[in-house]
């Protein structure tokens, strides 16, 4: 047994588009998923039963269920009832509804750490409950979380992968196809296992980089408050 | 005109369910296995030993599962060693499960108050003696409310196996789209299914954590 790499960098074009749609699915799924999660903590620690309630049901349907059966609900449940969304809209808008489950706990857990000084001090002020959230205690609770929130947004660029599925052309549906015409499949999951593998440490640098520059506390004291 | 869902349907699903289960318990049990041991690498007193360790745990957490089970089914094959589709999702989700739980157990060995290995060497144990008569059974109180929660994500990505025509839960719901294209309630039963293996894990760690937290505000 021979390895035999050049068919699959003669390929590199795909490689890189593959890459490419990797972190847009991750980046675009990373920023609406840490808003629907925001609004999802929001809604579970607020005083109306309903919102809660509902709020509680989409996190532990997300959570308890594979993101492969989610994505092949939506991809082919809503081609049944009449709409034909695109591959890569269905795979941003699982990866949101999965994502967000889980920030949603991450941020629950932020928000519940700020000190119930801070919470007293606004109702004093006589700042609304959404106003304390923007004004007070959002900035901190993300400040804290921050380290977590980095580690579910890098598992959600590796589990793009399973976007594939429903033939999305990323990095690991590039690499099937890749396998398919090349007859090289060792070689060319090893390649594309290295490429995730570097895209992770990208956005682990990338992140700790966006951390210092919005947190000034980590900036200064290396840690969160 | 094809038949609708029905009871042979979820026979079907429930079929597939036990290969999941039964793929689940040979994860965790090979994971486990691998996992003690890349923890145990990880505070190995010795420097090669310690980063060859650390070294896996970050490749493998920075690799999608998927990608390691087309590895496992397409390239062992193709070194030369023949592996069914339930071998190669083992032997992949071994790989995957031991560097998370690998990190996750280090953590717990490294939670057990210095004062008991001290204590341990005190009494002249030896370093194998140490381990696993005074610090492991500590350290698997501090980990098991963790190691139940994670036991939740090794049943869903078992699910990936479907991938490599691994017949379980999620390959049975596929199976039955193809043939009667009602994606809808298929998946939805599926959904219920893995809810309902799952959900109970769920509670379960949690309730563990509490009961844990309690006994350390106690301690």
């Amino acid at each position: 047994m021979s390895f035999d790499f050049s068919p699959i960098f003669d390929r590199w074009p795909m490689l890189l588009s593959g890459a490419l749609m990797t972190m847009l699915l991750a980046t675009a799924a990373t920023a609406l998923g840490f808003v629907i999660g925001t609004l999802c903590a929001v809604g579970r620690n607020s005083s109306y039963r309903a919102a809660s309630a509902i709020c509680a049901v989409y996190v532990e349907t997300i959570r308890n269920t594979p993101f492969l059966v989610q994505i092949f609900l939506i991809f082919f449940g809503l081609s049944t009832l009449g709409f034909t969304l695109g591959a890569v809209t269905v795979a941003i808008l699982a990866l949101t509804i999965n994502v967000g489950a889980y920030t949603g706990e991450i941020m629950r857990a932020g928000f519940n750490s700020v000190h119930s000084g801070q919470w007293e001090a606004a109702e004093c002020l006589g700042l609304s409950r959404l106003q304390t959230y923007w004004h007070v205690v959002l900035f901190p609770a993300v400040e804290r979380v921050y380290p977590s929130l980095t580690s579910q947004f890098i598992l959600l660029m590796l589990a793009s992968s399973i976007t594939s599925q429903i033939s999305v052309p990323e990095l690991t549906g590039n690499a099937n196809f890749i396998q398919g015409v090349s007859f090289r499949p060792l070689e060319t999951y090893l390649v594309i296992g290295v490429i995730y593998f570097a895209l992770s440490v990208v956005m682990r640098q990338a992140f700790n980089g966006i951390g210092m520059l919005i947190f000034p506390r980590r900036r200064r004291l290396g840690t969160a408050l | 005109m094809v038949s609708s869902f029905g009871t042979i349907h979820i026979q079907f699903l429930l079929e597939g369910a036990v290969w999941t289960i039964i793929l689940s318990a040979c994860a965790f049990i090979g994971g486990g296995v691998m996992g003690l041991i890349i923890a145990l690498m990880r505070i190995s007193p010795v420097w090669t030993v310690r980063t060859f360790a650390a070294a896996y745990i970050q490749l493998v957490q920075g690799i999608p599962l998927l990608v390691l089970m087309f590895t496992g089914f397409f390239g062992l094959p193709a070194i030369g060693v023949p592996v069914s589709p339930l071998m190669a999702a083992t032997i992949s989700m071994t790989v995957w499960v031991g560097a998370y739980l690998g990190e996750f157990w280090r953590g717990s060995l490294e939670a057990v108050p210095k004062s008991q290995w001290e204590a341990a060497e005190c009494l002249a144990l030896s370093r194998a003696q140490r381990m696993f008569k005074v610090i492991i059974p500590q350290a698997v109180r501090n980990a098991t409310p963790g190691t139940v929660g994670f036991m939740v994500q090794i049943i869903k990505n078992t699910s990936l196996a479907s991938a490599v025509s691994f017949v379980d839960l999620t390959r049975a719901g596929q199976l039955i789209n193809n043939s009667i294209f009602e994606p809808f309630i298929t998946f939805v039963a599926v959904a219920v299914i893995y809810f309902l293996l799952c959900f109970p894990l769920s509670v379960l760690s949690r309730r563990l954590e509490r009961r844990m937290a309690r006994g350390m505000a106690k301690a």
